[in-house]
């Protein structure tokens, strides 16, 4: 056991038991997965992406990249899963089970370690060199397996996630001292202040060191004072992930205290003023095998030591550049851990630093390096040289390595808002630059330290440098970026950094380059003999640490991700076997309504032919549905409409043509004048864009128009009754008007129908006798279940969406969203008949116009019937003039079996297809390439006479 | 994402909005006599400024009205109409 007797501030009272790779360990309340692993001295943790070296744990905080690990199961849901969550944060809870990642079959035996082996053949842009050769889909399989971390789970989480949103005068991310201090201030000036923190307990860096430090205790003082609490609404275990535009920063909560079944809650803050206090995290330095198991950066060794209470070695190297590493220093000697030398790359480190140590009985060796790192899965020994001769060398034993290469300070959500960080000589570390949105950065993210040493000193040091020893030396964990991979890449021209950053991905993934970037940054400068502020940095971008699809999702799972909206008849439909399906604005419905023990196709095709000869009933009322008011309402109707609406008398209905102004189908449908009003019909899935679209002229260009519009879908129930019994169902079900005579084709008329108030209109959606019965929401389920007992002796037949789309085939009835692909024309569609090109304006005339003066050659809307009559030929298949052709000339749109011809039919697209009518062509499909007829897109009752009937 | 200012409404979040495009393009009042070159350009041409872009919004999700904004498409910094 490597657990301290004392200090810490984990629970010793509360052990907790939890799973590693199969094998059970005890840690406490307090813990991280990655503190109770080190006390239970486990230092390997898995491997990495690449090379699938052994990795151990680096840090003690969100930046790790190396100690990602895989959830299994937790107390409260067993199955739970969730891959690459980092140790160092993640809390240890009773039962957790966790294992590691990208190895196989443990990290101490892992096959994929060839990879190391292979090394040579897999430099840096190898993914762009390999893969440009050979087929890709052979190996892709296999280097998908061999690369990679964590594995997806399988199953839906148990835990729960929700969203929540928020509006501040001032948010303050961050509660070290300097966003405390940040906060209380805003607080006093009387601002609304929101302050979110990623630890349990405010403090910060404060948190890490020995307690009993003066500094600690004021702020705990500070974050205990009462007026502190009532004024700040102080939100912890939250980290901000994203800043984006109009200060709207996104964070991530776990387990929040207002509600603890909550397994993480996503945040939306809009702020007036943001302050960034983020802090800073240590760098690693650039020296070969900078990544085996125990070493460490040395606040790191710190937090372990202070905070849980847990040596991470019993032998420790310091090897720093800075005077920030001796508080490491002092306070691991101070806990009993043997400090085998400190390695000091400065020339002249502080005197009073040197002192001390000395009466702890350390050396410092200044103006030194350590050049490698010995040892397999688990450091041993680390070569040191003098810098100024790295081939004179010695081996200190150690089974910790601690580095402190500097400090980054933490600009990422800086950089989120826009702005560009700068490089600052002082701390050799970029700072924010100037703001672009109203944001501050304070305290070390601001390049202020606030280190126990009384001043910052530090001598870059970007890597460390040959003498001659192979090995590889880290700039980039995460994605095994080596200095010999930016070798390369500089060497084949890539220089610019984001150059570098693509070819090597140094600093992408989840890391965004919170530890490597800035050595790349200074490996890059130093080789183009640059300073690191010419070089740059490249952008960090959201998410600052990785967020789980679960918080992004929220509440919306399962029946919850898309509300569906129902109609009046749902609950019928639901009781009578129908196959639901979304289709089109939301609403469910109907697709087929099978009998026991029947296929899906036949219970379309038995609904078809009821519709052809005795009488079917439709749901139709999600078409969407518009009063227009107005005395203007003409005028708008024959701009909007390709043809005229002005001389359409009351009582009557016209279908009509909508365009976009580039003379391409925006919707077709029927468009009825009332006594006071009018009442337009459009595609389901296309009632928005349309309303949008007249929302937009009468708002914008129509504005001298006394016109206003009111959506009506949801208040108006439709039932059509169709076949040629419908007349007949109407009249046993007791209708008050005369449904034969002077009732047309296109008219509408109030009526009683089964004792219902409703409006009847004779259109036809089938191409058979129909009536559309419009009645109130509230009366449509009476009606419905009125209609079906009195189409009883008719055998009247529910109609389901996919009937009704072959029954559409049948009649040659396009849709505007297939046949009208945004190259179509109301010509190429077969509905110039509707056009009226002497009408003075309409939207979409003049680019018609325009396809008229041009003759070059457009595909056509045909009909094609395919040779074998077993085969329904695949929507999307390409039509070609012979087999073998690649002469694509045009593609199926829509395609069934027509169980009123009973053969195979479809509608395409094809080049010249007016013209064609008559000729072979082949079909060719993904499996099969068949022969079809081209014919004119109509299959049944040409000339309409059924419908008008 | 954007805050936008809806002239009824107030400041609103972009999800409540479409966006309508640049509220400099008009439709030439006389399309038949319009040269095809000229439609061309109106129908299928649009401007990608850099910078201040006055623009038409509709706040679909809200009161359903249309209003334009100057918005910097560089910034995003958004000036109401009103405020012009």
């Amino acid at each position: 056991m490597t657990r301290l007797q004392h200090g810490g501030s984990i629970d010793r009272d509360q052990p907790l038991e939890f799973t590693f790779n199969g094998k059970r360990y005890q840690g406490y309340a307090g813990d991280t997965l990655a503190s109770a692993l080190l006390a239970n001295g486990v230092r390997l943790i898995g491997r990495s992406f690449k090379y699938h070296r052994p990795r151990g744990i680096v840090t003690a905080g969100g930046e790790e990249t190396n100690a990602l690990v895989q959830i299994n199961g937790t107390a409260d849901d067993p199955g739970f899963s969730e891959p690459n969550v980092r140790a160092t944060t993640l809390k240890l809870t009773h039962g957790l089970d966790v294992s590691s990642v990208n190895c196989w079959p443990n990290p101490n035996l892992d096959v994929g370690a060839i990879n190391s082996l292979l090394s040579p053949l897999l430099p840096a842009g190898f993914y762009y060199k390999t893969f440009m050769a050979g087929p890709w889909d052979r190996y892709a399989g296999a280097i998908r397996r061999a690369a990679g971390l964590g594995r997806v789970p399988k199953v839906p989480a148990k835990k729960r996630y929700e969203r929540r949103y928020a509006h501040t005068d001032v948010l303050v991310i961050g509660a070290g001292p300097a966003g405390l201090r940040a906060a209380l201030e805003a607080a006093k000036s009387g601002a609304s202040v929101m302050l979110v923190d990623d630890q349990e307990t405010p403090g910060g860096h404060l948190l890490d060191v020995k307690s009993g430090d003066g500094n600690h205790a004021a702020i705990q003082a500070l974050a205990a004072d009462p007026q502190t609490a009532d004024l700040i609404n102080y939100v912890p275990r939250t980290t901000a992930t994203g800043y984006y535009d109009h200060n709207l920063v996104v964070a991530v909560q776990r387990q929040p205290d207002d509600a603890p079944w909550i397994y993480e809650r996503l945040w939306h803050v809009r702020a007036r003023e943001v302050i960034l206090a983020t802090g800073a995290v240590e760098r690693p330095l650039v020296f070969v095998n900078n990544d085996r198991p125990g070493v460490m950066l040395a606040s790191a060794a710190r937090t372990y030591v202070n905070r849980y209470a847990v040596a991470p070695g019993q032998r420790a190297v310091f090897f720093t550049n800075n005077s920030s590493a001796y508080g490491a220093v002092f306070d691991l000697a101070d806990a009993g851990i043997t400090i085998g030398a400190v390695i000091d790359a400065r020339p002249e480190p502080e005197q009073d630093l040197i002192a001390a140590c000395r009466t702890r009985g350390i050396s410092v060796y200044p103006n030194s390096v350590v050049i490698k790192a010995t040892g397999k899965k688990q450091v041993a020994h680390a070569t040191i040289a003098s810098r100024s001769d790295l081939t004179r060398t010695r081996d200190e034993a150690c089974d910790l390595l601690c580095m402190s290469g500097g400090w980054n300070p933490l600009v990422h959500l800086h950089s989120h808002s826009g702005a560009k960080p700068v490089y600052d000589e002082r701390i050799a570390a970029f700072v924010p630059g100037e703001s672009v949105q109203n944001e501050r950065s304070v305290g070390a993210c601001n390049g202020d330290f606030d280190f126990d040493t009384e001043t910052f000193d530090i001598d870059a040091l970007w890597e460390v440098g040959h003498n001659g020893t192979t090995g590889k030396a880290f700039v980039d964990y995460q994605n095994d970026v080596t200095t010999a991979d930016i070798d390369l890449a500089l060497r084949e021209n890539f220089q610019s950094i984001e150059h570098v950053k693509r070819y090597t991905t140094a600093g992408m993934a989840t890391d965004q380059g919170k530890m490597g970037n800035a050595n790349v940054i200074g490996v890059v400068a130093q080789r183009l003999a640059q300073r690191p502020d010419d070089i740059g940095t490249t952008t960090y971008r959201p998410p600052f640490t990785p967020v789980s699809f679960g918080a992004l999702g929220g509440a919306d799972r399962g029946a919850l991700i898309l509300p569906t909206r129902n109609t009046p008849i749902t609950p019928w439909n639901l009781e009578h076997g129908a196959s639901m399906n979304e289709a089109g604005a939301n609403f469910r419905r109907p697709f087929w309504f099978p009998n026991p023990g029947e296929s899906d196709a036949s219970a379309i095709a038995r609904a078809a032919i009821a519709v052809r000869n005795g009488a079917g009933i439709y749901d139709a009322t999600p078409l969407g549905k518009f009063e227009l008011h107005g005395p203007d309402v003409p005028q708008l109707l024959n701009l909007l409409y390709t043809n005229r609406f002005d001389d359409l008398k009351v009582g009557h209905g016209r279908f009509g043509l909508m365009l976009r102004e580039d003379g391409r189908l925006l919707d077709d449908g029927v468009t009825f004048r009332m006594e006071d009003h009018w009442l337009m019909t459009c595609g389901t899935g296309a009632a928005s864009g349309v309303l949008m679209h007249i929302e937009r002229l009468l708002q914008t260009e129509l504005t001298h128009l006394k016109v206003y519009v009111v959506n009506v879908t949801s208040q108006w129930a439709n039932i059509c009754v169709c076949g040629p019994q419908s007349r007949a169902v109407l009249q046993s079900a007791g209708v008050d008007i005369d449904l034969s005579g002077d009732f047309k084709f296109m008219q509408m008329k109030s009526a009683n129908v089964a004792g219902v108030a409703a409006r009847v209109a004779r259109v036809s959606y089938t191409g058979e006798l129909s009536f559309e019965i419009n009645a109130r929401r509230r009366d449509a389920l009476a009606l419905w279940e009125a209609l079906i007992a009195a189409g009883k002796p008719f055998d009247i037949t529910p109609v389901g969406s996919e009937t009704s789309a072959v029954l559409r085939i049948e009649k040659g009835f396009i849709s505007a969203g297939t046949e009208g692909d945004n190259i179509t024309n109301p010509f190429d569609a077969g509905l110039g008949w509707i056009v009226d090109m002497d009408k003075p304006d309409f939207i979409g005339k003049r680019t018609l116009m325009r396809d008229l003066e041009h003759d070059i050659p457009r595909q056509h809307v045909v009909g094609l019937l395919p040779e074998d009559p077993e085969f329904v030929v695949a929507e999307g298949s390409a039509l070609l003039p012979r087999e073998g052709s690649r002469d694509f000339q045009g593609h199926v749109t829509a395609s069934c079996y027509s169980p009123t011809l009973d053969r195979p039919i479809a509608l395409a697209l094809l080049k010249n297809g007016k013209q064609r009518h008559g000729e072979e062509i082949v079909v060719s499909g993904l499996d099969r390439s068949i022969k079809a007829e081209v014919t004119k897109p109509v299959f049944y009752d040409p000339k309409g006479t059924r419908m008008r009937s | 994402m954007l805050l936008i200012p809806c002239p009824f409404c107030g400041e609103r979040e972009e999800d409540e909005f479409v966006f309508g495009g640049d509220a400099k393009r008009e439709r030439p009042t006389d399309p038949t006599s319009t040269s095809t070159e000229q439609w061309v350009d109106y129908v299928y041409n649009s401007n990608n400024t850099k910078g201040e872009s006055l623009e038409w919004w509709w706040h679909a999700q809200g009161c359903t009205k249309w209003f334009r904004i100057t918005r910097n498409t560089v910034t995003h910094a958004i000036t109401p109409e009103s405020d012009r």
